[in-house]
């Protein structure tokens, strides 16, 4: 099971590598590259975020398990986004880089995307659970910070349609909304403890 | 008549760089194919069929390099203009026109000219068509997207189109307008897009009047596929794309400054008078190069780009005195 999703998430990639090599990505492959490896880490760190609330609902250990898996993959293809960035754009021209980074918001804002990604990816293994213990999971909260900063890198691109930007925006909200409520009932349930203890 | 037949010298090269390029893409997509055969099934390319306009028009060669009518670089190939576009009444994605233009009636078709004129009045297709000496110009097109591409445009000038209307004396400014359809137009029903339709652009009279400003009515010597705004659409190669505007409905001659649909959503972003210029940057995005295409992955092709478009030599005198940062 976990190695069919593993490779259900790889098809995305291995459809682009296969399109661009057949020379079919059209008449400006970098920027078809670009949209399709950003919206897929979008999509990908919208299904990190289903795991907690499909689990809660459905009690399905299995997804539990794949949620590291998914994250994985939305920083994956966030690494291919910006690294497409950085050679068919940039050229790996470090000045440019730098210059793109300070002077243009938006990209500004999706280089915050990835680099608030970089250590939860770094921290994924078992081994560094353990290690960190409660630290882990406050340190696994930046993933919200960044799915924000990942929403608001695409909003800020839109010249006059903000369909699918709003798409997105209200997909995270909602999943970091059941979130905030699940906080505050346990918070209230806690309260009810001692009260009556 | 002067018909395909008789095209002289200068197309001969473009067209072979054409087919070139497309048998070079045909033979890696076949290798690719071999390679990959269940992907390969799904493949929803880019190279879109022309399914609209394609019918042979009647015209000669533009001959003058001084007046910026024509140009050495190598036109973009037919299929990659058809395909990748511009035009947010179908979509606001770059292969949204030619997927779904093709819903447009662009026959019949008049454009109403009205406004500061002696004679206002309609001028149909058949007497677009028939009624002007169509010429082929060979003009770079720069999206403020900061992409570009070489187009052969078959049309005539805006200032003999106007001429026949006899503009008065306060005629300042020109006001053109798309057609607004919604049921043939898909992205003009899109509950999220914030353009105010329809779609509206303005040039200023010595602007429109400028012999280099062209009513296009064709492209690659054929009538214009409806994606590329079909059946009649303006074309001003130092401004930035928006403001050649598509498949133009009405024409008013005004004393005022019209707004332009672009001003009018972020004037910040978008000017009236938007000419292409590399020293001043959209406020999202640089203006300083741009994307000649068709590009590919490891040849960018990226150039820098020039002032007023190239055309400066043609155009610069039209803004003397003028703050470009301001007025941009």
């Amino acid at each position: 099971m976990r190695i069919g999703v593993f490779v259900a998430c790889l098809l995305p990639f291995f459809w682009i590598l296969y399109t661009a090599i057949s020379g079919s990505l059209g008449p400006d492959p970098a920027k078809t590259l670009m949209l399709f490896t950003g919206e897929w880490s979008l999509r990908m760190l919208a299904l990190t975020l289903i795991v907690s609330p499909a689990y809660a609902s459905t009690g399905w250990l299995l997804l539990m398990k794949l949620r590291r898996m998914f994250g994985l993959f939305a920083f994956f293809y966030g690494c291919v986004h910006f690294f497409s960035f950085a050679q068919f754009y940039v050229g790996w021209d470090v000045s440019a880089l730098a210059k793109e980074l300070v002077e243009r918001p938006y990209i500004t804002l999706g280089f915050c995307a990835w680099v608030l990604m970089l250590p939860l990816a770094v921290t994924s293994t078992r081994a560094m659970q353990r290690r960190l213990r409660r630290n882990w999971q406050r340190l696994h909260r930046l993933v919200y910070p960044a799915a924000i900063a990942a929403c608001l890198h695409l909003l800020w691109q839109v010249r006059s349609d903000i369909g699918e930007a709003l798409f997105y925006l209200v997909v995270f909200c909602f999943l970091l909304g059941w979130r905030v409520r699940r906080r505050l009932e346990r918070n209230r349930r806690t309260v009810a403890a001692k009260a009556s203890a | 008549m002067r018909r395909l037949d008789l095209i002289p010298k200068i197309a001969s090269s473009e067209i072979t760089s054409e087919t070139a390029y497309l048998n070079r893409r045909d033979f890696v997509r076949a290798a690719g194919l071999a390679v990959l055969p269940a992907l390969g099934a799904l493949s929803k390319n880019a190279d879109a069929a022309v399914v609209s306009g394609g019918k042979a028009l009647t015209y000669d060669k533009a001959t003058s390099k001084a007046d910026g009518f024509l140009t050495d670089e190598p036109a973009t190939p037919l299929t990659d203009i058809t395909a990748y576009g511009n035009f947010y009444e179908f979509g606001t994605d770059k292969e949204d026109p030619a997927r779904f233009a093709h819903e447009m009636t662009v026959d019949p078709w008049s454009i109403e000219v009205v406004g500061a004129v002696n004679k206002p009045g309609k001028l149909h297709l058949e007497d677009i068509l028939s009624g002007f000496d169509l010429q082929e110009r060979i003009y770079r097109l720069r999206c403020v997207e900061a992409w570009s591409m070489v187009v052969p445009w078959t049309g005539f000038p805006l200032a003999s189109l106007l001429e026949r209307f006899e503009p008065k004396s306060n005629a300042r400014y020109v006001e053109f307008q798309t057609l607004y359809r919604r049921n043939e137009m898909r992205g003009t029903r899109s509950f999220s897009s914030t353009i105010d339709w329809p779609y509206r652009e303005g040039l200023r009279m010595d602007e429109a009047m400028h012999p280099l400003t062209l009513m296009a009515v064709g492209l690659y010597g054929k009538t214009l596929p409806n994606q590329n705004g079909a059946p009649v659409r303006l074309v001003v190669p130092w401004k930035y794309g928006f403001k050649s505007i598509k498949s133009i409905v009405r024409i008013r001659l005004t004393e005022k400054q019209p707004v332009t649909t672009w001003e009018g959503l972020a004037p910040r972003e978008y000017g009236f008078y938007a000419n292409v210029n590399p020293t001043v940057d959209h406020p999202r995005w640089s203006q300083a190069t741009e994307r000649r295409l068709p590009s590919s992955l490891f040849r960018p092709n990226r150039i820098p780009t020039k002032m007023f478009n190239g055309y400066a030599e043609q155009v610069a005198h039209l803004y003397a005195g003028m703050d470009l940062a301001r007025y941009y």
